[in-house]
């Protein structure tokens, strides 16, 4: 098993840290895993983004050309992976951030209103987590009680209190995409 | 041992730590600040010596200075702040103390970008400051083994009293990967017989790297390279992948060979028999293993992440006996596996020309990027 994941959006929407739950998960359900961020001036404001391989031997490249799946937060991102992805592959799209549908057929559009979705939870921080959630509908390796524990474990404690919140975010998420994936044509 | 997240240059940090460093010596530059900084924290709080220098120039004296006492020390940078600290370089070298450099590499030249690149190869493995002198350079491709060459680098050092280089790009800095740690070390005194740390009860030492006279100079330079000979014979260190029935043999180290590694499997699913050698010393370099490999393999392969520096290497081992090829990212470009299949399949099925130099061939394939 090989599974290629991009994380991308602005700066400050959890992009890098959305990525370094699923390793956390990934790692301790006993996967190889490797998490990689773009680090260049572009992570002081601009669009941020991070490749995330699980895998279970080496693995070889961290980087990925046309990700199998990967998570667009805004329409930068959008644009951006729509276009590289692997056919077949399936794209989380934040739908509260952009204003176009898929221009592709060849691959599957989630649409997501993450943003809406973390506001109802009570904390827009939670973008990511709903769109984590989303993405897990898509990614059978983990499961949402893989990504919780992993919360659960590795958040910082001043954040313990947060978890409830970022359950609900990951299950939240989950479900609108699983809806999402029952209505689109097989 | 349980495993835990790690970020490169936070793990090779904290892998120094346990391999006892007393003392580090550093100046911030991308992308390998995260060393410097999580040391900044870390030596203080276990009582060590952190010094945030005025410049990469005066790091490497301070890493002279504290070398010549036989504490365990490094210095960490990127490469135009390793650039500037070659002359000291030089300097403990000509003295014979040990020392740790870790160069987490950047695109250059100049001040270039801060993109991962292996484009300081031949600086660390084959020149740098000035001089005749070895050292040993060790080149991790994950963050495990980051960690794993950290300790060793500290003990061949000064099993040898020679530099030890760690050579990253920066991907292998930034990322984070499973990894565990190995136990704290106790500091220890070694006791160097050599070592400037007080002449109490005792002759005085001197360490220097002048030698005024020439025959002198002579005999320092041919002890370096009896050692050096040592160095050759027992630390060459390399893994093999799929290298058994291989009638190709791709060649890359630290980023670049990972990347290989993807490709090599790709290539493999293919039926096309490929396997790849991925140097973990690039100096000593594994000539011994690829001089075996080409009596056997039809063409070889090199993946870098630079204008073919390594590929020099790899034709001195192979000594014409068969095809070279080269395929190389520069400038802070890292290849994406399906570049280095293309070429894996490209070897595996055009007649490949002997006379034709492997950079002038590879360029002329470059000719469309832009």
């Amino acid at each position: 098993m090989q599974k290629e994941i991009i994380i991308a959006g602005f700066g400050g929407q959890g992009v890098l840290f959305a990525g370094q739950v699923l390793a956390y998960a990934a790692m301790d359900t006993g996967r190889v895993v490797t998490w990689i961020p773009s680090y260049g001036p572009e992570m002081r404001g601009g669009t941020a983004n991070c490749t995330v391989v699980i895998a279970d031997e080496e693995i070889g490249s961290p980087l990925v050309q046309n990700p199998p799946l990967a998570v667009a937060l805004n329409l930068p991102s959008f644009d951006k992976y729509e276009e590289t992805l692997e056919t077949g592959g399936t794209l989380i799209v934040n739908q509260s951030m952009v204003d176009r549908g898929a221009k592709r057929t060849d691959i599957h559009c989630i649409f997501v209103p993450c943003n809406e979705i973390a506001e109802q939870i009570g904390d827009k921080k939670l973008t990511n987590m709903v769109a984590v959630g989303a993405l897990l509908s898509s990614l059978p390796d983990l499961a949402i009680k893989d990504v919780e524990k992993a919360l659960e474990g590795h958040l910082p404690a001043r954040h313990k209190h947060l978890l409830p919140k970022n359950f609900e975010a990951l299950r939240r998420g989950y479900e609108h995409a699983q809806k999402e994936l029952d209505k689109a044509p097989a | 041992m349980t495993r835990e997240l790690w970020k490169g240059n936070e793990a090779i940090a904290e892998a120094a730590v346990r391999a006892g460093l007393q003392a580090y010596f550093g100046y911030p530059i991308t992308p390998q600040t995260e060393i410097l900084e999580y040391l900044s924290r870390r030596m203080p709080e276990l009582g060590r010596a952190f010094v945030q220098a005025e410049s990469e120039l005066g790091a490497i004296n301070m890493v002279y200075g504290a070398a010549c006492t036989g504490a365990r020390v490094m210095s960490s940078s990127s490469s135009p702040g390793v650039s500037l600290m070659m002359e000291g370089l030089s300097y403990i070298a000509g003295t014979e103390v040990p020392a740790v450099l870790v160069n987490v590499m950047r695109g250059g030249p100049g001040l270039g970008n801060i993109a991962p690149s292996q484009a300081d190869y031949n600086q660390a493995v084959h020149g740098g400051g000035h001089g005749d002198y070895p050292r040993i350079v060790l080149a991790p491709a994950s963050v495990q083994e980051a960690i794993d060459l950290m300790g060793l680098s500290f003990d061949l050092a000064e099993k040898y009293r020679m530099i030890a280089m760690v050579i990253l790009d920066g991907s292998v800095g930034q990322m984070m990967e499973p990894a565990e740690m190995p136990e704290m070390k106790p500091i220890v005194d070694r006791k160097f017989e050599w070592a400037t740390n007080g002449a109490i009860d005792r002759e005085r030492r001197i360490l220097s790297s002048i030698y005024i006279d020439p025959p002198a100079e002579e005999v320092a330079n041919l002890r370096l390279g009896a050692r050096w000979q040592v160095v050759q014979a027992n630390e060459v260190r390399y893994k093999e992948y799929f290298l058994d029935d291989a009638e190709i043999v791709v060649v890359g180290f630290g980023t670049a060979g990972r990347v290989a590694l993807s490709a090599v499997r790709a290539a493999r699913a293919q039926g096309i028999k490929v396997g790849l050698l991925r140097p973990i010393t690039v100096s000593p370099f594994p000539y011994q293993i690829i001089d075996q490999l080409a009596g056997r393999a039809k063409a070889f392969l090199v993946a870098e992440m630079n204008m073919g520096q390594m590929l020099s290497d790899v034709r001195l081992a192979v000594r014409g006996r068969v095809p070279v090829e080269f395929h190389g990212r520069p400038g802070g470009m890292v290849p994406f596996p399906d570049e280095i299949l293309r070429e894996i399949q490209r070897v595996n099925s055009t007649p490949l020309s002997m006379t034709v130099d492997p950079v002038d061939g590879w360029l002329a394939r470059m000719a469309d990027v832009k």
